[in-house]
């Protein structure tokens, strides 16, 4: 077993916690001050401690859209395998798309999280140098998402709801990637993920980037991390384009509003699951916990709709995306007169019961 | 005679291009032989040397595709409500706007509407090039759900010309959205059996070939149209190697097994009908 303690070295701080380092040093110096000399510095320690808890507490309640993409993309942020391990339970994982490879760089499988079995789909970036170049440093190539797109079909065919799992930077520009038609197997995910009749929940863990997120992001229900990003293209690709200098990426961070808080604001997200106090990298434990109980509770509220029903809020649901509220409300409204009217007609044209004979 | 000093210009300039003078001569990306313009608009805007198709803009391709008057517009004056309220150097994305329609003359860079080609009807949806690149945001998603709503409606063919750039990052994650958006209506479309032709022309890259655009019944691509995912120039930085030659052209795509077909501007309106024709239930 790997060490999920997660313990936070000093190389780990981020660039904002300058204050934390030094506050973790201090600890550290007095802690090998009373090993070494015997002396008892518990209390100053938790003195310190204390210190340490309200400056991540004043950070982390206002980080930038910036910082929020630093601790996205932290080195030590819980990946795939590690929600699989805490998460899923027996989870036996399906390889291969049945027509040129597997894809590393997403992982799919059947498991149990609570009480359900799952489909769970996810992308992998890997922990370490090896697993990195082996997962392709988490993006995805064509046949990584004709394997999510098959294996999915397979969940529908048994009702097995599925759960997808986004972390990745984006889907992979590459010459093989073009070959293989990297548009087209994000487009074809798109419109079966759209219409797959089964429960569909997408969870964005890390790094939500463009095309490749959403290739297994369209479900019944779309939701992010605290401190994780979706974006329509990296910070640092916008800030190329529209700056024309990749330096000025917090700018474009902060212009393209991809944030947890300002996507929820924007209707763009259903919910946003907690973070523990400074970052899901600080305490791998309990973010998995936030997560799978999210999971558990949506599983509960979606296995409850009828299939037809189920579709047709996923599709108004994606209907709606980028629709004024005001808009948004008339066509509920709409919807909801069409509704009684047809109850209502329903009900009229039900044939009278015929009295029986006596 | 003294040595003639070598050019030390090495192709790439920051100062503006000097525009030819107005009007008469243009001069072909490909070839680049000196072509009388108004030859060049006789030809359909294809270059008569190389068959090279210029970008053209959407109200010229109606003109060339459609039968005369036949295009009725509908939605043309929706308007991008700007979600993100989205800055950028000393401009804003509003400012952008104003300045693209003026620029091309269109509201937004899809029209949509009901046409015939040959007699046919159909419902047909044409994107801008000229208007923020042909990128696809919320009101560009908005029309082509709509124009598939009125397909499915009056129980015509979909024919949708793709041009853009792919999603409009002004518009962040909403633009984003109208991938799955657009999607979930073409699986509706599909659904209820309707014909869907896409047809590709240069460029058709990033979130629009990633969704609609590859999602056609049949996937016409005009003649070296550049098509792919991600474009060649973030492909080359990525990955540090020169690309092949014509590398994303429908031509790779057809080899590729992507598109359907490669048709002449000169033979779409005929290819199209006989489409159409040919899918008749």
């Amino acid at each position: 077993m790997p060490d999920r303690a997660n313990k936070i070295n000093s190389g780990d701080h981020l660039d904002f916690e300058q204050k934390v380092a030094d506050l973790d040093r201090q600890m550290n110096e007095l802690r090998k001050l009373s090993s070494i000399k015997g002396i008892d510095y518990s209390s100053e320690i938790r003195q310190l401690q204390k210190e340490q808890v309200n400056e991540l507490k004043r950070i982390y309640s206002n980080l930038t859209a910036w910082q929020t993409v630093q601790v996205a993309r932290h080195p030590k942020r819980p990946l795939l395998s590690d929600y699989l391990d805490l998460m899923v339970k027996d989870f036996r994982e399906f390889h291969g798309d049945r027509c040129f490879g597997d894809d590393r760089a997403i992982v799919t499988g059947l498991g149990q999280i609570g009480r359900d079995r799952v489909f769970v789909v996810g992308q992998n970036k890997g922990r370490n140098t090896k697993e990195k170049v082996v997962c392709n440093f988490g993006c995805p190539n064509p046949e990584g998402y004709r394997k999510a797109l098959i294996k999915m079909k397979f969940a529908e065919k048994y009702g097995i709801p599925v759960v997808t799992l986004i972390d990745t930077p984006g889907a992979y520009p590459g010459i093989g990637a073009e070959e293989r038609g990297q548009a087209q197997a994000i487009a074809a995910n798109l419109q079966e993920m759209s219409r797959l009749r089964v429960p569909i929940i997408c969870i964005c863990i890390g790094e939500g980037g463009s095309g490749g997120a959403l290739g297994i992001g369209v479900g019944d229900r779309l939701v992010m991390l605290e401190f994780a990003y979706y974006s329509v293209i990296s910070p640092e690709g916008c800030a190329a384009i529209l700056w024309r200098d990749g330096s000025q990426a917090p700018h474009a961070a902060e212009a393209l509003k991809l944030t947890s808080k300002d996507l929820l604001k924007l209707e763009l997200v259903d919910a946003v699951i907690p973070e523990p106090l400074g970052g899901a990298h600080r305490n791998v434990h309990d973010t998995v916990y936030n997560v799978e109980k999210y999971i558990v509770k949506t599983l509960r509220d979606l296995k409850r709709t009828k299939v037809d029903n189920l579709l047709e809020n996923r599709y108004w649901k994606l209907r709606s995306i980028g629709v004024s509220p005001a808009e948004r409300l008339r066509r509920k409204t709409l919807a909801g007169r069409e509704r009684i009217k047809a109850a209502i007609d329903k009900i009229h044209t039900k044939p009278k019961p015929v009295p029986a004979k006596v | 005679m003294a040595k003639q000093a070598k050019s030390k210009w090495n192709g790439f300039s920051l100062r503006p291009r000097k525009e030819m003078p107005e009007g008469l001569w243009t001069k072909c990306p490909a070839c680049e032989h000196m072509l009388y313009k108004s030859a060049v608009e006789k030809n359909l805007n294809v270059c008569p040397e190389c068959n090279h198709h210029f970008r053209i803009s959407a109200a010229t391709r109606i003109n060339y595709l459609t039968d005369e008057d036949s295009f009725q517009q509908v939605l043309g004056d929706l308007k991008t409500s700007d979600p993100l309220g989205f800055k950028f150097r000393d401009t804003t994305y509003k400012q952008r706007i104003k300045d693209d329609e003026k620029k091309s003359g269109e509201k937004e860079a899809m029209l949509i509407g009901k046409a015939f080609i040959k007699g046919r009807p159909l419902i047909l949806a044409v994107m801008e090039p000229n208007f923020l690149m042909g990128s696809m945001g919320a009101v560009v998603g908005e029309k082509l759900c709509a124009a598939v709503d009125m397909a499915m409606d009056e129980k015509l063919p979909l024919v949708v010309f793709s041009c853009s750039g792919g999603a409009r990052m002004h518009e962040g994650v909403v633009s984003l959205g109208q991938m799955a958006k657009t999607s979930a209506a073409m699986a509706r479309y599909d659904d209820s059996g309707g014909l869907f032709i896409s047809v590709l022309t240069d460029p058709t890259t990033g979130g629009v070939t990633a969704s609609f655009a590859m999602l056609g019944d049949c996937i016409i691509a005009e003649p070296g149209a550049l098509i792919g995912f991600a474009g060649p120039r973030t492909i080359a930085e990525t990955i540090k190697v020169e690309l092949p030659e014509g590398f994303q052209t429908a031509e790779f795509m057809l080899e590729h097994g992507f598109v359907d077909m490669i048709v002449d501007r000169k033979d779409m309106r005929s290819e199209i009908a006989r489409l159409i024709d040919y899918c008749q239930k």
